[in-house]
């Protein structure tokens, strides 16, 4: 089982809003799932080092101009939720 | 004209090139069956409303004599993949009016290819979920029996090409959200080796398991479409080339995991099934070998640590700041709070939930760790293998498809679908789902599949044990 006290810092780090009832729900699966992911406990350790994600390592992409030239600009500025001008507007930070 | 039933990708462009039809010839009748059957499937999410104008410019092409592997064929794309300029939602509300800025890789190719886009079809949202009930914009209804889920998450592509409202379509698979839908649809579904396609403009789940895949009819129609998307890319520096990997295409001894015969929830209607189609292997000629897959069971278990591990991180973009759904707080940090509360649904915050909890710090040893530990002892376990046969069977789902609503309140018991699926994504090697037959559940013939695996890059041999399952 997992504590509520855990969900509710789980929710702050995920940055997500939940009501009282929907941390409830997530407490009951999260513990139910968790449950069943135990069973790598029974797993005797291993000395598997790190494995690689897939075959090619290190790829970066040559040295140049990466510039493509306002490419995409304006679907970009279109996509934003709020602009003024071309500029990007969020709340205040500071 | 064509029967859209029987219809194949070799069979409509020899027809084109014989002038028996035309491109706005079949598009419109893929057109009218949409018309007349997606009110009761939902496979689409949005069917473009230039359908006939991409017809149109495409037959010139073929009028010109040109020879390109898709040109004319009617396809369906799943809703996470960018096609320019228009909507790209993954199901959700949190993209609900997301314009894709620019073409994926994928896309790019099926358009040199000649490809016609039908429309985008649903999902599970961010292909999170195993039966398209978890879309936000409502379930898609298996078009064998619409009591029943099409899987998932590609469960839109699954139903448009079983349905006949799409010759092909395309879907993603990080956990075998292509083949456990083609399974439960009676389609064809690969999920090719990691790196083999570009996931360049495919909304990332799983990072280091996400796969694009075709859903056909055919053993043949699938071969096309790897051909088209597969090759390196440098905007997915995971991307592979051609020599990446050698494997000798032939096929000639079939490994059986011995371990699934006592695994927990194998519907005995699906294991008959799956032996049924075995005899028919070895009387083709095939060798069935008794192979042993100890870890297979924790495969699902380290899947559902890794997975979510990355979900939590990918799904930090979507913070209602440069694009998608803004709900405002009173200040920044509600509003992100807000925007994903409002945004996300049910699955997607449980797995972002769960994803930051194996993360956070006193746990990432207990679950993390121990869940790449099992990746490599997977890899290890499928090398032994494959030291000893060409290619792997198991069932593509441990069910038929189930009813609606069946499992939409246990996410554990939903979760458990994708037991014989996963271990392919966790390995990065490619599989497929062929037909096997059906199950007959009150009155319904229920189409069932089987899985086969290959070693990295071994794609050739599943398309070769494919086609004697097919019959093709």
């Amino acid at each position: 089982m997992i504590e509520r006290k855990e969900i509710e810092h789980l929710a702050k780090l995920s940055h997500i809003s939940f009501s009282e009832e929907e941390l409830g729900g997530f407490a009951t699966d999260i513990g139910s799932i968790l449950e069943y992911v135990d069973q790598l406990k029974e797993i005797s350790d291993v000395d598997t080092g790190v494995p690689s994600v897939g075959a090619v390592h290190n790829i970066l992409r040559e040295d140049g101009n990466s510039y493509v030239g306002g490419e995409s600009r304006d679907e970009i500025i279109n996509s934003f939720p709020e602009k003024e001008g071309d500029y990007l507007k969020v709340k205040k930070i500071l | 004209m064509i029967d859209t039933k029987t219809l194949t990708i070799t069979e409509l462009r020899k027809k084109l090139s014989a002038k028996e039809v035309t491109v706005r010839e079949v598009a419109e009748v893929y057109l009218e069956n949409i018309k007349k059957t997606d009110g009761g499937i939902h496979a689409y999410l949005e069917v473009f409303d230039d359908v006939l104008e991409q017809a149109d410019l495409l037959q010139k092409k073929v009028d010109a004599g040109e020879d390109l592997p898709l040109l004319g064929v009617p396809m369906a794309m799943k809703d996470n993949i960018l096609l320019k300029g228009r909507i790209a939602s993954a199901a959700s509300k949190m993209l609900e009016k997301y314009t894709a800025v620019y073409d994926a890789t994928a896309v790019v190719k099926l358009k040199e290819a000649g490809a016609l886009f039908l429309g985008r079809t649903n999902m599970d949202e961010f292909a999170m979920g195993g039966s398209t009930e978890n879309s936000a914009y409502g379930p898609t209804k298996n078009p064998c029996d619409t009591t029943r889920v099409p899987g998932g998450s590609s469960g839109g592509s699954a139903a448009s090409v079983a349905g006949d409202m799409a010759l092909v379509a395309i879907g993603s698979d990080t956990g075998g959200s292509i083949r456990q839908p083609a399974s439960f649809c009676g389609c064809v579904g690969l999920k090719p080796t990691y790196g083999r396609v570009s996931r360049y403009g495919l909304m990332a789940m799983g990072s280091s398991l996400d796969q694009i895949g075709p859903l056909t009819k055919t053993v043949a129609d699938t071969e096309v479409l790897y051909n088209v998307l597969k090759g390196q890319d440098p905007m997915d520096s995971t991307s592979i080339s051609e020599d990446t990997y050698s494997v000798s295409p032939e096929v000639k001894t079939v490994g059986v995991p011995i371990d699934l015969l006592d695994m927990e929830g194998l519907d005995p209607v699906v294991l008959e099934n799956f032996q049924e189609t075995l005899k028919k292997l070895e009387g083709e000629g095939y060798i069935l070998k008794d192979v042993s897959f100890k870890n297979l069971s924790y495969a699902l278990a380290a899947y559902y640590v890794i997975m979510p591990a990355e979900v939590s991180s990918n799904m930090a973009r979507f913070d209602g700041v440069k694009y998608g759904l803004r709900v405002e707080g009173k200040d920044l940090n509600e509003t992100y709070c807000l925007s994903r509360a409002e945004g996300f649904g049910k699955e997607v915050k449980r797995r972002i939930m769960l994803g930051t909890y194996v993360l956070s710090s006193g746990y990432y040893d207990a679950y993390y760790s121990k869940a790449l530990s099992v990746k490599t002892l997977i890899q290890n376990d499928l090398e032994k293998m494959f030291a000893d046969v060409d290619v792997i069977a198991t069932p593509t789902a441990p069910t038929p498809a189930f009813k609606l609503g069946e499992k939409t309140n246990d996410p554990l018991q939903m979760y458990l679908e994708d037991i014989f699926t996963v271990p392919a994504n966790i390995a990065g090697i490619p599989a497929i789902s062929v037909p096997s037959g059906f199950a007959s559940i009150e009155g319904k013939e229920l189409p069932l599949g089987i899985q086969f695996f290959a070693p990295h890059g071994g794609e050739e041999r599943l398309f070769s044990i494919g086609r004697i399952c097919t019959g093709e």
